[in-house]
């Protein structure tokens, strides 16, 4: 749980610190007629500050995912680890692309380049679709091998890990569907363009997390066991 | 020093956004009622809800008293029955009865309206919320009806129990307990993101954080907890679902089934304990700090004084929200761990009670020299104090590890659990409810019912919990279905058992009462004054009662000062709303307004 306290700890220490900026000095008993002034708007909108929540409770989902897995390695008296086949790395880059194509799209939408921006998006939709399904090949690919998740807990981790990752890209791919169907209401690429940088905020955030889990999975499933065991 | 406020409210900000774009209200049945994305409906559809659920829950506490109380006297009841009904009594009382109520119900509720905005910051969000969320109950519901029942795996679900076979419910009714967690958690999560976000960027001119009523805190920072939380029993379920249907070995170990070899090897059900207990005890916060909050602001409006402690009471929920994070472990000091971890998390556990009792110091030292009403809100704000206060105190054995281990598993673990996790609670939501009901319908409730209510809920629960810690030290082990002749339980335990259920019915019965209360008034009662108890927070402040769509009309509300200006000196009245500016305070002859101006 080392992990996930870690990040929990990371958090409540810059809300706490907000909080102090929001109290130190204050005295909340006395009335005053400040609140006739309009202060400053907040400096993120709503949307934005939601995505960002939202980013904290997908970490801490795969924060746990990941604690589970290192206690769970540290009980097993012997491991197996996943082979890393061609199609792996396929699928590394193209979620890879998906993230410098919704980069591209959110670039576009600001500078009002509808061409480029149409590019980005369909572009980074489909290499999206296309790494949630190599992920299902890859899974197959590794059953057929033997690493079924029956008998292999690392197999089991990363049917685990890919599922949940995957869902969180879909649940992308439906805000990404929302953003076209904006676009085609009418809404400029002026209007889109928050819209369009949280989507490629939250792709940039999930290459991220699974860069973390292929590592833990496949790159560094060797010496974390080595590490647990001792 | 009243440059200092200047200074530091000036460089900390209000947030506030745009005026937000309401959704258009919609004016069909359905529209308005069913499909609705206003807040105020949403939270009624979860206080429904959650009611409903609630109420299957206590019948199932009825069977399980009828059984310990008059054993062999009822022959519908099982040994499988009685195992189901302890789990789905747990379960549903503190996922989807205690928690939707006090974050679905009194968060949609109460946060726009007590912060000054119009509605939550995504409506449409917040109205799948709900539906997930009733979705979630109707699967658990429907686990009732499937082949073998629920699961009677105990509300904990603990693998390899749980899903092993002999266990109750071990095929459909395990998988639908399962599944409809996960969907609460999604659905929860579309909630809290709202709450959060609102709290955040939708607060009206000058309700600073520091400004906020305490019930606006103590639900912020539960939604906190709940959305890191979750996710562990998210996890936990999502893999335990695995185990069992695809057969993987998360956490099943290699079993002998009757002889048989289970197909799972090297899991380890450990991991599941502590995946559990990490969602499972922020989850005691969870519910605690709403009802904190809202304790906090019945008793300072029904004492007519300032809360004591303010800045004090705003630290310790934000401190008791970081260390309930860091306490998980004491619920499992017998399962075999490092005695070093255990002594780690006995100290946690009893710096956590710190923060706990600052809290409990200042809700006394607001009464202290009040001027108490002792209205039906204010009878269950100090009931909570008393029950919150005995339940914490049993606490504290059950924190050290050497007390904990003769004690575990027995009933004074249940007496306790139920006095500061489910009695304590229960008593602040039936404050709350008697509180806002004016506001939420319109009319006022009926006083001597809501005494009668609460003098039986009260006195009828500590007729149920206490003598169970009396049961705990006598070593009557829980979640069992029969004791026989067990030799070292005295004839004593039998006697007590029964009265317990007796007591337990009387309290079941008068639920009733309340519930005829609050349907009879709503068609029958008075028409409610717009502020009956003469309260300062935004939402007696509201042009209409019961607050419209969009709660405040043409104009939002300014704030001018904190929420608890009672028996202000030299005023006339004994209250000052929040949005009143300080030159139109009704001062006594010979005083003046003492504020700092813009």
């Amino acid at each position: 749980m080392t992990i996930t306290l870690a990040f929990l700890a990371l958090l409540m220490a810059m809300f706490a610190a907000y909080l102090v900026r929001q109290s130190v000095g204050v005295q909340p008993w006395v009335a005053d007629a400040l609140g006739a002034t309009r202060p400053p708007g907040p400096i993120l909108s709503a949307p934005s500050l939601g995505l960002l929540v939202f980013l904290a409770v997908v970490t801490s989902i795969f924060g746990l995912t990941v604690s589970a897995y290192v206690m769970r390695m540290a009980a097993a008296p012997q491991w197996d680890f996943l082979p890393q086949p061609p199609l792996l790395w396929i699928n590394n880059a193209l979620l890879v692309f998906a993230s410098l194509a919704l980069q591209t799209a959110w670039s576009a939408a600001r500078r009002a380049q509808p061409q480029r921006f149409a590019r980005g998006m369909g572009f980074g939709g489909a290499c999206t679709v296309a790494f949630v399904a190599g992920q299902a090949l890859l899974w197959r690919e590794l059953s057929g091998a033997g690493y079924t998740m029956t008998r292999y807990v690392g197999s089991a981790f990363f049917v685990l890990m890919a599922m949940l990752h995957a869902l969180h890209m879909l649940g992308g791919l439906y805000a990404l569907l929302r953003v076209v169907l904006r676009l085609q209401r009418g809404a400029t690429l002026w209007q889109l363009r928050e819209a369009v940088g949280l989507c490629a905020l939250y792709w940039h955030f999930l290459l991220l997390v699974w860069a973390v889990l292929f590592t833990v999975l496949f790159v560094g499933a060797e010496p974390l066991y080595a590490w647990c065991r001792s | 020093m009243a440059h200092s406020i200047y200074d530091a409210v000036s460089t900390a900000p209000p947030a506030e956004g745009p005026e937000m774009e309401l959704p258009p209200h919609a004016h069909s049945f359905i529209g308005k009622y069913v499909f609705c994305q206003d807040a105020k409906v949403i939270a009624i559809q979860y206080a429904i809800t959650a009611t409903a659920i609630g109420l299957v829950a206590l019948a199932l506490s009825i069977v399980m008293r009828l059984q310990l109380g008059f054993p062999e006297t009822f022959s519908l009841i099982d040994p499988s029955n009685y195992l189901q009904a302890v789990s789905m009594h747990g379960m549903i009382m503190v996922v989807y009865l205690l928690t939707a109520l006090f974050l679905g119900g009194f968060g949609n509720y109460l946060i726009p309206l007590m912060i000054g905005a119009r509605d939550m910051v995504f409506p449409w969000l917040n109205m799948m919320s709900f539906w997930v969320y009733l979705l979630a109950v109707l699967v658990l519901a429907a686990s009732f009806f499937v082949p073998g029942g629920p699961t009677g795996g105990g509300w904990t679900l603990y693998p390899p129990q749980v899903v092993s076979p002999g266990t109750p419910g071990v095929g459909g009714g395990i998988i639908l307990m399962l599944v409809s967690l996960g969907l609460f958690i999604i659905g929860f999560t579309m909630g809290g993101l709202n709450y959060v976000v609102t709290v955040l960027q939708a607060r009206t001119r000058g309700m600073t954080l520091m400004r906020m009523p305490l019930t606006v805190w103590g639900i912020f920072m539960a939604t906190v907890l709940a959305l890191l939380a979750f996710p562990a029993l998210f996890v936990a379920a999502l893999m335990l679902l695995l185990d069992h249907t695809l057969g993987t070995s998360f956490f099943l170990p290699s079993m002998l089934n009757l002889g048989e070899q289970s197909r799972h090897s090297g899991g380890s059900p450990l991991l599941f304990q502590h995946l559990f207990w990490f969602f499972g005890h922020p989850e005691v916060y969870i519910v605690a700090l709403p009802a904190f909050g809202i304790v906090s602001d019945l008793i300072a409006t029904h004492a007519r004084r300032n809360i004591f402690g303010y800045r004090m009471m705003v630290w310790a929920i934000i401190a008791i929200g970081a260390l309930s994070f860091v306490v998980w472990a004491h619920h499992m000091y017998v399962s075999g761990m490092n005695p070093y971890f255990g002594f780690l998390f006995a100290t946690t556990t009893l710096i956590i009670a710190v923060p706990t009792a600052i809290k409990v110091y200042n809700w006394v030292l607001t009464l202290w020299r009040g001027n108490v009403r002792l209205s039906v809100p204010m009878l269950f704000a100090i009931g909570f104090i008393f029950t919150f206060v005995n339940g914490g105190l049993s606490g504290l054995f059950l924190g050290n590890v050497t007390v904990d281990v003769p004690l575990s598993d027995t009933y004074f673990v249940v007496g306790h659990f139920h006095m500061v996790m489910a009695v304590a609670p229960i008593l602040v939501i039936f404050g709350a409810i008697y509180h806002w009901y004016p506001k939420i319908t319109g009319k006022m409730f009926n006083e001597t019912a809501g005494k009668i209510h609460f003098w039986i809920t009260f006195l009828g629960t500590y007729a149920i919990y206490y003598p169970m810690h009396y049961l705990g030290f006598e070593g009557v082990p829980r979640r069992y279905y029969a004791y026989g002749e067990t030799a070292f339980i005295s004839d004593s335990v039998q006697a007590l058992n029964a009265f317990i259920t007796l007591a337990a019915i009387v309290v079941a019965l008068a639920q009733i009462l309340f519930i005829f209360n609050l349907v009879w008034s709503w068609l029958h009662g008075e028409k409610a004054d717009p502020n009956p108890w003469k309260a300062t927070t935004l939402e007696w402040q509201t042009p209409h009662n019961p607050p419209r769509h969009g709660n405040f009309g043409p104009e939002l509300p300014v704030v001018y000062r904190w929420p608890y200006d009672y028996s202000v000196p030299g005023a006339k009245d004994d209250f000052i709303p929040q949005n009143v500016p300080p030159e139109k305070v009704e001062m006594l002859p010979g005083h003046a307004p003492v504020a700092k101006k813009a």
